[in-house]
C-alpha cells in the first residue's frame, strides 16, 4: 500500500518516531520538493529557503535514482499473485474526441473469482505508485485493478481533475471491464462486487465514482478533499456561529483566500508528469512535490531522457516541470513555466526540456509582476531556489515551442483546468467559473448519492486537505444513512503515509463489506495522538484513541467542547505592503522530514513582529487532547487614519505554549479568514474555525490563538492595511475534545499469555521430574556399619579427547589407616581424588565410601573432608569468615564444625581476620587443611598437603595426620614424595601411569617380609654369618651392604650375630624396596 | 610408629603461635575427644545446604556487588547533576526526552529507566548471573562447595535465586532512587509520557516501578544466558561479556527492518515495551509478547545451564 499514499511525502519522520514495525514505509518514502516552491521571501525567508533547498538537494537526487526503479515492498507479498498489464481504451468524453488509452494492471489473487478493488493513484503518480498497495490487497484475496489516470504515467489524455465526464467516467468503464472478467465475483449481470480506494486525488476519485456508479460496494478514500474550491480557497471565518456537532466542522465560508503554496505544488506535479516512456513515477499531490521529484529531481535526472522518451505516440508529453508550478504559483503562471510541453505530444522534440531552469529563464520578467501576491521578490527566489535545486535542464530554445501549441505552462492539464488555475494564480481570487469547475471535481457534488459503506481516512498533518474536508465528507455521506467510519492518523500531506495499522483497517473494511468476512468494523472513530516529543527510534510517541462513533454523526452525541477563557485586549496588526515579509508556517509538499523542519522553522517565523494579535488561554489544569477544530470569535475593525482595504485577510492559528515558553504551532496549520470590515470603523464580528488538529496539551501549558496578517502559503493582499483585532464579547476558545479509550491492538494477546503459561508449566514439570529422578537416584543403599571408609573398584577415567588419566584402579582404605597415595606427577592421583569428591564422573568402575556410592553431590561426601588441588577461598573474606561460611554452606549445625580447633590447626593467629587475598601460599594451604578438617570428618583426603610448608610445619602436619587417624578416623594423603609417605603413612598405594603398581602397608612394602640391609666392614664374612642363621635366606652382598631376607628373625638378633662374629656393623635397617621400586618407576619418566 | 606426644607438641608449636591456642594438651585432648564423637555427619541434609542467607552474605560482601548497587543508586544523582549543568535549551526547538525528564520526578524516573534499560541494566543482570558459578570456579572454591557436598542442581538454583534477587533489587533500586532524586529535584508534577499523555504522580510512580518489573522480566533471558555461560567457562568476564555482547548483537539485528517479522523472535525486540505502561490505558500486548519471548528464552537457557552443569566435569 505504500505507494497508494505517496501523496504524502513521507520521509522518515524525525518528529514522530513511531515504533517502526507499525509503519515501515516511513523509512522509505521520499520526495523532495523542489526548492522553488517557496517563492516569497524576506531576508529571513531567503536564508531559510536556501537552507531548505540545500537540504532538499541530497534526498532529492537520491529519490531520482531510487524512486522510479525499485519498488520497495514493505511487507512480503506472496509470489502467487499474477499480474497482467493491458491498455484499456475508454471514451474520450466531452471535448475529447475518440478514445483515450489507459495503462492498467490487473492483479489476480491465488483464488478466483474474488471481489475486486480499484486502487487509484495520487496526483502526479501512476499505476506504478500503487503497486505495493495493490499487491497487499491481492494478498488479502482481492482482484485488484490499478491504472494510470488520464494525463499521468503511460496513459493518454489530459488531466481533467477527476472530472465526472472524464476520470470518473473512465473508472466507470473500468468497472464495466471488471464486470466482464471471470476472475471477478459478480453481484449481477454487469455488476461486479467491487470496492475502490485511493489517496488524495485517488481518494476523491473513489468518492466521486461511488457517487456516480452505484455498483461500487465499499470505498475507502484517504486524505482527500470534500470541496476542492474550499480546500484551495479556504475561508474559516463566518458571521455566525456554526452548529456544534462534529469535531472538525469547517466554516467553508465562500470567497476564500487562495492557498497558493499548495495549489502551485499541486498544479506543478500535474504539469510535470512525465510523458509515457519516461517512466517517472510520480506521486501524488502531496508528495508530489516530492516524488515527482519533482521539480528538482526530475529536472536533473530525467531531462535528458525525457526529451527522447516523449516520442511515445500516446503522447502526453508531459512536460516538465515542477518548477513551473513553483513559479506558477508565484503568480506568474504564465511565465513561470518555461516548461514546455507539448501537450499533445505531437512534437516529441519539443517535449520537455529541463524544467527547472527553463523556468527561471523564461519566467524572468513579466512573471513576477503578474503575481497576484504582488510579491516582487518572487523571481529572485525562484532563481535562487532553482539554482540551489541544481536543476540542470536548460531552458527551451524558443524555436522549440511551435506557434500554435497550447501554453507550455499547461503541461498535461486539460485546457479548462489550466485556464482556471492560471486565473486563480494570477488574481488570487475564486471566480464563479473556477468554483463551478472545482465543485464538479469535488465529492461534495455527489456525497448525497453515496450509498456504499465508506471508510474515510484523513491525516492530522495536512495543510492541503485538512480534517474539515473529511468531516464534511463524513457528515454529508452519513446524512443519508450510509455507514461511515472515520480514522484520523498522524500523517497526511505534510506528514507521512498511513501506517500498517491504517492499511489493515482498510483491508478489514473491504473484508467485511465486500466479502462478508471478519468482524463488523462498525462506524466508530479513531484518531492518533502524537506527542511531538523526540524520542528514541523504538519508543512509541503516538497512541490511537478510539471512540464508539464520530461525534455528531448519524445520531451520535455532538462533540463536547471545553471553553477556555482568553486574555488579551484589542491589538493592532499591520499587513505590510506586498504582503511581505510573510510568516512561514508550513512548507507545502515537503512531506515528512522536511515538513517537520518547517514546523521547527515555524517556531521562529510563524509570527512576525507587528503582524499578529495574540490571545492567551489559561494554563490547563488537566491534560487535554484537542481533537478537532477549536473556534473563537473575534472582532476586526479599522484604525482611524490608517490604510485599510475593504476586507481584511487574516490568518488564525493555535499555539501550545509550554511553561518554559516553548511554543508549538498546532498542526503547523493556519486558518485564513476573509472578512468584510465596515468602513465606518465599527467592528466586524467574525467567528473563526481554527485548523482542525489533534494535539495533546499538557497540564500547565496554555493555548494561544494568534491572528496575523500574512502567511507564506496563501495569497494575502498586497495593499498595506492596519486592523484592530479584539476578542468578541464573551468570547472563549472552544476546544473540541473527543473522549475515547486508547485503542490497543489487542489488550492482552491470548497466545503469548497461553505461551507464558505453557512455558512456566513445562519448566515446573521439568523441575519436578528432575527432582524426583534425583531423589530416586539419591536414595543411598545404607552402607553396612563395618563398610570400609573407601573402596575403589576398577576405577577408570578417560577425558574428552581420549586421554586416559586413570585405568583400573582398585584399592581399599580401612578405618585407622593413614593411606599414602604415592606417584609421580601425572600418575592420576588427583584424578582419583576428584572422582572421590564427586567433581568428575568416572568412565568406569565405582567408588564406595562407608558402603555408599560416591558421585556428584552424594550425601556420603559429608563424611569426607577434602583438600584437593590447592586451596579455594573467597578472596574478599577473611580466613575465619571463609571457614564459617563454608561450614554454613554445608547446612550442618555450627557446633559440629569444631571451628576453634580448625583455626587452631591452621595456626594463623591474628591473620585469620585478614582478607584471604592477602595470605601467603603457606597460610592458604594451612587454612585449606583446616577447612577440610571442619566437622572432623571420618575420612580426610589431603592432596599434597605439605606443599609450600616449612620443614617444621611439615613435621607438625605429619603428627597431626597420624593423630587424626587415631581412634578410627581415616586419612588419605596423596604425595609424589616418597619420604613424605614413608614418614606419615601406615599404608601406601603406588600409582603410575594411571594404574596401581603397588599396594600394602608401609612396613610391608618397606620391609618386605623382613628384608634388611646391614652396613658392614666385611661383607663376605657377614654373608656367611647371616646365611648361617636359621630362616634367613637370599643373602647377598652389595658393596659394603649386605641384604638378607630375615624371614622372622629379628634384626637385632642378626646384628647380634654379626657383632658376635667380630664384624662391625655400621648400620642396620629395612631394605628400601619401596624407594627402589618407586625410583625405578619414576626413573622411566624422569631420568634424563 | 607413633612418636611420643611430648615431641609432637613441641614440634607443633607453629600451629599455635597465638597464645590463646598455646596449650598443647587442649589441642590433643580435643582431637582425641572428637575421635570418639561417632558420626557427626549424620546431621547432613542435602536440602539444607547452601542456604540463601549464606549465599546472599557471600555475594553481598563482594566489592563487585557493592559497587554495582552504589552505581545504580548514584546514577540518578549523576543524571541530575548532568541536567543541572546543561543550560535550558532555547525555546523553539521541539521537546525531547531530556526536556521531559526535567518536568517531574516521575518523568525523571522514566527517563532514567529509558536511559539504562538498553545497556546498563543488561550489564547488571549479566554481571550478577554470569559471575555466579564462574567466579567460584576461578577461585577454586566451587569444588569445595560441591564436595561439602552441595548438590549441583541445588547449588545452581540457590545461586540463581540470589543472583535474581540481587538483579531484581538493582532493577528496582534504579527507579526508586530516580523517583526520590527526581521528586526532590523536579517536584511531584504529572508524568508526561512520550505519547503525550499525562498521569498523576502516584499512578506514574507505580507505573515506573512496574516498568522496572517488566525490565526485570524482559532481562530474564540475559540471566539465563549469563548463567549458561557461567557454568560453561571458568572466566567470569567471559560469561558476563558474552551475555552483554549477545544483547548488543540482538539490538543491532533488531534495527535491520529488512528482517521483518523475524525480529519479533529477538529477545531484545520488546525491550522498550514497558513504555506502554505510561498510558492511562495500558496496552499489554507488546509487554505480554515481550514477557513470553523472554521467559521462553530464559526457560531454555536455564534448562541448558542446569543440564550442562549437572553433567560437567569440574576440573577448575
Amino acid at each position: 500500500m505504500s505507494r497508494l499514499f505517496r501523496a504524502v511525502g513521507a520521509r522518515a519522520v524525525v518528529r514522530r518516531s513511531v515504533r517502526d514495525e507499525r509503519r515501515p514505509e516511513h523509512s522509505r518514502t521520499r520526495a523532495v520538493p523542489g526548492a522553488r516552491r517557496i517563492r516569497r521571501t524576506s531576508a529571513l525567508g531567503t536564508a531559510v529557503i536556501a537552507t531548505v533547498a540545500l537540504l532538499a538537494l541530497t534526498p532529492g537526487t537520491a529519490a531520482a535514482a531510487t524512486v522510479p526503479g525499485a519498488t520497495p515492498t514493505p511487507t512480503p507479498t506472496s509470489a502467487d499473485i499474477r499480474t497482467s498489464d493491458q491498455r484499456i481504451d475508454v471514451r474520450g468524453g466531452p471535448g475529447v474526441p475518440g478514445t483515450v488509452s489507459l495503462d492498467t494492471t490487473l492483479y489476480l489473487p491465488a483464488t478466483t473469482p474474488a471481489p475486486a478493488v480499484l486502487v487509484a493513484h495520487g496526483f502526479g503518480g501512476s499505476k506504478r505508485s500503487v503497486d505495493t498497495d495493490a499487491r497487499q490487497l491481492a494478498d488479502r484475496g482481492y482482484v485488484v485493478l490499478t491504472w494510470s489516470s488520464r494525463g499521468f504515467g503511460a496513459s493518454g489524455g489530459q488531466i481533467a481533475l477527476d472530472s465526472p465526464d472524464h476520470e470518473v467516467a473512465d473508472a466507470e468503464q473500468l468497472v464495466d471491464w471488471l464486470a466482464q472478467r471471470p476472475e471477478v465475483k459478480q453481484d449481477g449481470p454487469g455488476d461486479p462486487r467491487v470496492g475502490v480506494t485511493g489517496g488524495s486525488y485517488g481518494g476523491a476519485l473513489s468518492l466521486l465514482l461511488a457517487g456516480y456508479d452505484r455498483r461500487i460496494d465499499a470505498l475507502a478514500p484517504v486524505i482527500t478533499w470534500n470541496d476542492l474550491s474550499q480546500a484551495l480557497f479556504p475561508n474559516a471565518g463566518g458571521p455566525t456561529d456554526l452548529p456544534e456537532d462534529t469535531p472538525a466542522r469547517g466554516t467553508f465560508g465562500g470567497d476564500g483566500v487562495f492557498k497558493r503554496g499548495w495549489a502551485g505544488v499541486f498544479f506543478s506535479s500535474g504539469s510535470s508528469s512525465t510523458g509515457p516512456g519516461a517512466g517517472a513515477t510520480g506521486d501524488d499531490a502531496g508528495s508530489s512535490g516530492s516524488t515527482n521529484g519533482t521539480g528538482s529531481t526530475n529536472g536533473t535526472g530525467t531531462s535528458g531522457s525525457s526529451t527522447t522518451g516523449s516520442t511515445d505516440g500516446s503522447g502526453a508529453g508531459g512536460s516538465g516541470d515542477a518548477a513551473s508550478g513553483g513559479s506558477g504559483s508565484g503568480g506568474s503562471t504564465g511565465s513561470g513555466s518555461a516548461d514546455t510541453s507539448t501537450t499533445g505530444g505531437t512534437d516529441p522534440g519539443a517535449s520537455r526540456s529541463g524544467s527547472g531552469s527553463a523556468d527561471t529563464s523564461t519566467t524572468g520578467d513579466g512573471t513576477a509582476s503578474g503575481t497576484a501576491s504582488g510579491n516582487s521578490t518572487t523571481g529572485g527566489t525562484d532563481d535562487l531556489a532553482s539554482a540551489l535545486g541544481a536543476r540542470t535542464g536548460g531552458g527551451l530554445p524558443a524555436s522549440a515551442v511551435p506557434p500554435n501549441a497550447p501554453p507550455v505552462t499547461c503541461g498535461r492539464f486539460a485546457a479548462e483546468v489550466c485556464a482556471a488555475y492560471t486565473e486563480a494564480a494570477t488574481t488570487g481570487r475564486l471566480s464563479p467559473a473556477t468554483e463551478a469547475l472545482l465543485r464538479r471535481s469535488s465529492p461534495v457534488s455527489v456525497t448525497d448519492r453515496i450509498t456504499a459503506p465508506t471508510l474515510i481516512v484523513q491525516g492530522e498533518q495536512d495543510t492541503l486537505f485538512g480534517l474539515d474536508q473529511a468531516d464534511a465528507n463524513a457528515r454529508q455521506i452519513a446524512a443519508h444513512g450510509t455507514p461511515v467510519k472515520l480514522a484520523w492518523y498522524a500523517g497526511g500531506h505534510d506528514g507521512g503515509a498511513p501506517g500498517q495499522a491504517v492499511r489493515d483497517q482498510i483491508g478489514e473494511w473491504f473484508d467485511f463489506h465486500l466479502r462478508g468476512t471478519g468482524e463488523d468494523p462498525g462506524a466508530s472513530f479513531s484518531y492518533e495522538v502524537e506527542s511531538g516529543i523526540r524520542a528514541g527510534r523504538t519508543t512509541t510517541t503516538s497512541r490511537t484513541v478510539g471512540a464508539d462513533a464520530y461525534p455528531g454523526l448519524s445520531g451520535a452525541a455532538p462533540v463536547t467542547t471545553q471553553a477556555l477563557s482568553l486574555e488579551g485586549g484589542p491589538q493592532v496588526v499591520a499587513n505590510p505592503a506586498g504582503g511581505n515579509p510573510a510568516a512561514i508556517t508550513s512548507l507545502p509538499g515537503l512531506g515528512g522530514a522536511l515538513g517537520s523542519l518547517g514546523s521547527r522553522l515555524s517556531a521562529f517565523t510563524a509570527d512576525l513582529p507587528g503582524q499578529s494579535a495574540l490571545f492567551t488561554g489559561p494554563a490547563l489544569t488537566s491534560q487535554t487532547d484537542v481533537a478537532g477544530a477549536p473556534r473563537i470569535d473575534v472582532t476586526v475593525s479599522r484604525m482611524p487614519g490608517q490604510p485599510a482595504a475593504e476586507e481584511a485577510v487574516l490568518f488564525a492559528k493555535t499555539y501550545e505554549v509550554g511553561r518554559d515558553g516553548l511554543r508549538q504551532l498546532l498542526g503547523n496549520a493556519v486558518a485564513p479568514v476573509r472578512v468584510a470590515v465596515p468602513a465606518d470603523g465599527s467592528p466586524a464580528r467574525v467567528s473563526i474555525t481554527l485548523p482542525g488538529v489533534v494535539a495533546p496539551i499538557e497540564v500547565g501549558n496554555r493555548l494561544v490563538v494568534s491572528i496575523s496578517t500574512t502567511d507564506q502559503g496563501f495569497a494575502s493582499p498586497a495593499e498595506p492595511a492596519v486592523w484592530r483585532i479584539g476578542l468578541a464579547e464573551g468570547a472563549t476558545l472552544d476546544v473540541p475534545v473527543v473522549p475515547g479509550r486508547a485503542v490497543t491492538t489487542s489488550t492482552v494477546p491470548v497466545w503469548p499469555l497461553v505461551g507464558i503459561g505453557v512455558v512456566l508449566l513445562l519448566s515446573l514439570v521439568a523441575w519436578l521430574v528432575a527432582g524426583a529422578l534425583r531423589r530416586r537416584r539419591e536414595v543411598p543403599p545404607a552402607g553396612a556399619a563395618d563398610a570400609p571408609p573407601l573402596e575403589i573398584n576398577g576405577l577408570a577415567k578417560t577425558y574428552k579427547g581420549g586421554f586416559s588419566a586413570v585405568k583400573e584402579v582398585s584399592f581399599t582404605v580401612r578405618p585407622g589407616m593413614v593411606l599414602g597415595l604415592l606417584g609421580p606427577n601425572g600418575a592420576g592421583k588427583t584424578t582419583v581424588l576428584r572422582m572421590l569428591m564427586g567433581l568428575i564422573s568416572p568412565t568406569a568402575g565405582s567408588i564406595r565410601a562407608f558402603g555408599e556410592p560416591v558421585g556428584p553431590g552424594a550425601p556420603v561426601l559429608a563424611r569426607i573432608g577434602a583438600f584437593v588441588e590447592g586451596p579455594g577461598f573467597l578472596p574478599h573474606l577473611s580466613g575465619a569468615d571463609n571457614l564459617r561460611l563454608y561450614w554454613a554452606a554445608t547446612g550442618r549445625p555450627t557446633e559440629e564444625a569444631h571451628l576453634e580447633e580448625a583455626l587452631e590447626i591452621a595456626g594463623l593467629g591474628e591473620s585469620v581476620h585478614r582478607r584471604v587475598g592477602t595470605y601467603s601460599q603457606g597460610m592458604r594451604q594451612r587454612l585449606a587443611i583446616a577447612q577440610a578438617m571442619l566437622g572432623l570428618p571420618e575420612l580426610l583426603v589431603l592432596d599434597e598437603p605439605t606443599n609450600g610448608l616449612d620443614p617444621p610445619q611439615i613435621h607438625a602436619m605429619r603428627e597431626l595426620l597420624r593423630r587424626y587417624a587415631e581412634g578410627g578416623r581415616t586419612v588419605l594423603v596423596s604425595s609424589h614424595l616418597l619420604a613424605e609417605v614413608e614418614q606419615t603413612c601406615t599404608h601406601v598405594v603406588v600409582m603410575h601411569h594411571g594404574r596401581v603398581v603397588a599396594d600394602g602397608t608401609v612396613d610391608d612394602i618397606i620391609a618386605g617380609g623382613g628384608a634388611a640391609s646391614f652396613g658392614v666392614d666385611a661383607p663376605d664374612r657377614a654373608v656367611e654369618v647371616l646365611a648361617a642363621l636359621e630362616g634367613v635366606r637370599d643373602v647377598a652382598a652389595d658393596g659394603r651392604l649386605v641384604h638378607a631376607e630375615l624371614n622372622g628373625t629379628p634384626r637385632a638378633s642378626a646384628v647380634q650375630a654379626l657383632v658376635a662374629a667380630g664384624i662391625s656393623v655400621e648400620s642396620a635397617g629395612p631394605r628400601r624396596r619401596l624407594e627402589d621400586a618407586f625410583l625405578q618407576l619414576v626413573g622411566e619418566d624422569t631420568a634424563p | 610408629m607413633t612418636k611420643q606426644p611430648k615431641e609432637h607438641e613441641s614440634r607443633a608449636d607453629w600451629l599455635h603461635r597465638d597464645a590463646r591456642y598455646a596449650d598443647p594438651s587442649t589441642r590433643k585432648g580435643h582431637v582425641g575427644l572428637l575421635a570418639a564423637d561417632g558420626s557427626p555427619a549424620s546431621s547432613y541434609r542435602a536440602n539444607r545446604t547452601l542456604p540463601l542467607r549464606v549465599e546472599l552474605v557471600r555475594q553481598l560482601r563482594r566489592r563487585r556487588t557493592q559497587v554495582t548497587f552504589a552505581l545504580v543508586a548514584l546514577l540518578p544523582v549523576i543524571l541530575w547533576i548532568a541536567f543541572s549543568l546543561t543550560g535550558d535549551d532555547s525555546p523553539g526547538t521541539s521537546v525531547n526526552l531530556v526536556d521531559l525528564a526535567k518536568g517531574s520526578g516521575t518523568n525523571f524516573a522514566v527517563f532514567a529507566l529509558f536511559a539504562t534499560a538498553g545497556f546498563l541494566l543488561v550489564v547488571v543482570v549479566a554481571l550478577f548471573f554470569g559471575d555466579t558459578v564462574a567466579s567460584e570456579a576461578s577461585w577454586s572454591s566451587l569444588r569445595y562447595l560441591l564436595a561439602a557436598p552441595v548438590p549441583r542442581a541445588r547449588l545452581l538454583r540457590q545461586k540463581a535465586i540470589v543472583a535474581g534477587l540481587l538483579s531484581f533489587a538493582a532493577l528496582l533500586l534504579l527507579p526508586v532512587t530516580a523517583l526520590i532524586v527526581g521528586t526532590l529535584a523536579y517536584g511531584t508534577g504529572d508524568l508526561v509520557s512520550p505519547t503525550g499523555e499525562s498521569l498523576g504522580y502516584w499512578a506514574a510512580a507505580g507505573r515506573a516501578l512496574l516498568g522496572g518489573v517488566y525490565v526485570a522480566v524482559n532481562l530474564l533471558w540475559v540471566a539465563g544466558l549469563a548463567l549458561l555461560l557461567s557454568v560453561s567457562t571458568d572466566a567470569p568476564l567471559g560469561a558476563v561479556g558474552g551475555a552483554v555482547m549477545t544483547s548488543i548483537v540482538s539490538q543491532i539485528l533488531d534495527q535491520i527492518t529488512a528482517l521483518e517479522d523475524l525480529r519479533n523472535y529477538l529477545p531484545t525486540h520488546y525491550a522498550n515495551a514497558w513504555s506502554d505502561l505510561l498510558a492511562s490505558r495500558i496496552d499489554w500486548g507488546d509487554m505480554t509478547r515481550g514477557a513470553f519471548g523472554s521467559i521462553t528464552w530464559a526457560a531454555v537457557l536455564f534448562a541448558l545451564a542446569a543440564w550442562r552443569f549437572h553433567r560437567k566435569d569440574i576440573t577448575s
